[in-house]
């Protein structure tokens, strides 16, 4: 059994706004406990207390006492219904608050079946893009801009109380804050084809200054290796089929139909939340992704052994 | 009135009902077939004479010509690839247009795969070792789609963007010229 890293319960929230509904859940749950218990117990109470022998249905008093009581009930029922409806139209008005204009910004685009993640600036050259592994600084309103890249896809993070769908052509957003630091696991949450249950994401949140320290590496190039082996593997990137789909900062790979490589060692999963990131794993992925996701968009590929292994050295190196 | 009794009439029906739910077949989605076993230098030869007594070349048979799946695949590769780039979506630009009925390099399967494996002269780039057979060719069938050379239900009857092209379900069979045939040497 592969233990993966994230928590991923909307019952253990971890910010603000994950809190409210869970309370707004905890609240609905009680009260229609409380109503059961009531209805159960006038249903029993009906059953056992049936109307004597001889006694006559067109008794003026009692009818009087039952009208009242079903008018008691109405009420109550009424009263009930319009409370809840408070209650769930101010949590709403409070997670739809504006976020303040410090929050940070989050592109996310979501694509069958992986998670493009963009961190913009207002200097181009200092755009970051990763996948499937959103970083998040704690205390901080982040605002994401979800985007549908193919299909309809959904966001969704349990612990942090957000979901929304990303639609292709129409931009959304959501915001949340996080005051717990951890690691929260993400899934899709709008069935979106073959892989659907495959596609998730891990939101890290982490102190402000270990953000920013993240943030920074993640807008460097990567460095050409310096060993003979890394170098290799570096040519043997470059070379074969990974270039049509993948970018590498800092080399002529460019292209943008797959996840960005540029800094995936530091990543904490492979194939979309599919396996952890690790020497192994990455070369079953690598030769065969079928096996391991089928209908996923990377075709098996028939690298020559040493070849793999030098471009298994070289992905070690993009950290 | 016929004269068959309403027993027999709804058995009639249950099997009809049952006939029909047995002709359905959902396409299989191979996602780890083996793709023909074609490399430019199976895939056709250059010229006709050889050592020895003569080798029957083997025709190789394009795997994906009745699979939609393979084919809607090719077309997202086209786009990917950006084989639109120079080809448009079908309508050619820098490059030739691909959903006529001239074809300078030859129509059959063989031909495109070597066209896009060995690339050509004035601009078409190599792609061998760059995408993977099994890749190269989905986009082999999706690029005959264009000119109506597939079975109608196998072609793409969607557009995924605003293009102006037809779907290539829709586009009339676009027979290639005799004048745009090969040479003998390159025919397969």
């Amino acid at each position: 059994m592969i233990q993966f890293p994230g928590q991923h319960s909307a019952h253990a929230p971890a910010g603000p706004q994950a809190q409210l509904l869970d309370r707004l859940g905890d609240l609905l749950y009680l009260i229609s406990a409380v109503v059961f218990v009531l209805v159960v117990v006038a249903l029993l109470a009906a059953i056992f207390r049936r109307r004597g022998e001889g006694e006559s249905p067109e008794e003026p008093a009692r009818e009087r006492r039952m009208a009242m009581a079903v008018a008691v009930a109405a009420g109550a029922t009424a009263a009930t219904l319009v409370t809840v409806l408070l209650l769930s139209f101010g949590t709403g008005r409070q997670l739809a608050a504006t976020p303040s204009p410090e929050a940070l910004q989050v592109r996310v685009t979501g694509r069958q079946w992986w998670w493009e993640v963009e961190y913009r600036d207002s200097v181009a050259n200092r755009w970051a893009t990763t996948a499937n592994e959103i970083h998040v600084p704690v205390g901080r309103p982040v605002v994401f801009e979800l985007r549908g890249g193919d299909v309809i896809h959904s966001f969704w993070v349990p612990n942090l109380g957000v979901k929304r769908d990303m639609i292709p052509g129409q931009e959304t957003s959501i915001w949340f804050q996080a005051d717990t630091p951890g690691v929260y696991r993400g899934q899709c949450a709008e069935f979106c084809g073959h892989q659907h249950a495959k596609m998730a994401f891990l939101v890290v949140v982490e102190p402000p200054g270990q953000f920013t320290a993240w943030l920074e590496r993640q807008r460097d190039t990567a460095r050409t290796p310096t060993d003979s082996l890394g170098r290799r593997g570096q040519e043997v990137f470059l070379s074969s089929s990974c270039v049509m789909c993948h970018a590498v900062a800092g080399t002529p790979a460019g292209s943008r139909v797959g996840p960005d490589l540029t800094h995936l060692a530091a990543r904490r999963t492979i194939g979309a939340g599919t396996l952890p990131n690790t020497r192994g794993h990455l070369a079953g992925w690598i030769v065969d992704p079928q096996q391991i996701k089928p209908g996923v968009r990377m075709p098996p590929n028939a690298l020559d052994p040493q070849d793999l292994q030098a471009l298994l050295a070289y992905l070690a190196t993009l950290r | 009135m016929s004269s068959a009794s309403p027993d027999a009439r709804s058995l009639g029906i249950a099997l009809l009902v049952l006939a029909a739910g047995l002709g359905c077949e959902r396409e299989t989605r191979r996602f780890r077939e083996l793709p023909p076993t074609a490399t430019a230098d199976t895939s056709l030869r250059l010229s006709p004479l050889q050592p020895g007594p003569p080798v029957r070349q083997v025709r190789l048979k394009s795997a994906y010509e009745g699979n939609a799946y393979a084919v809607s695949e090719g077309k997202r590769w086209f786009s990917q690839f950006n084989c639109v780039g120079c080809h448009g979506h079908g309508g050619g630009a820098m490059g030739p247009p691909l959903m006529d009925d001239e074809w300078i390099y030859g129509s059959d399967p063989e031909n495109i795969f070597a066209t896009i494996v060995q690339g050509r002269p004035n601009g078409m780039p190599a792609f061998g070792g760059k995408i993977v057979t099994g890749q190269v060719w989905q986009l082999v069938a999706y690029i005959r789609a264009m000119s109506g050379l597939l079975r109608k239900d196998v072609a793409p009857g969607r557009d995924d963007a605003l293009y102006g092209a037809p779907q290539e379900q829709a586009t009339q069979k676009q027979r290639p010229l005799e004048s745009s045939r090969p040479p003998q040497s390159e025919q397969p």
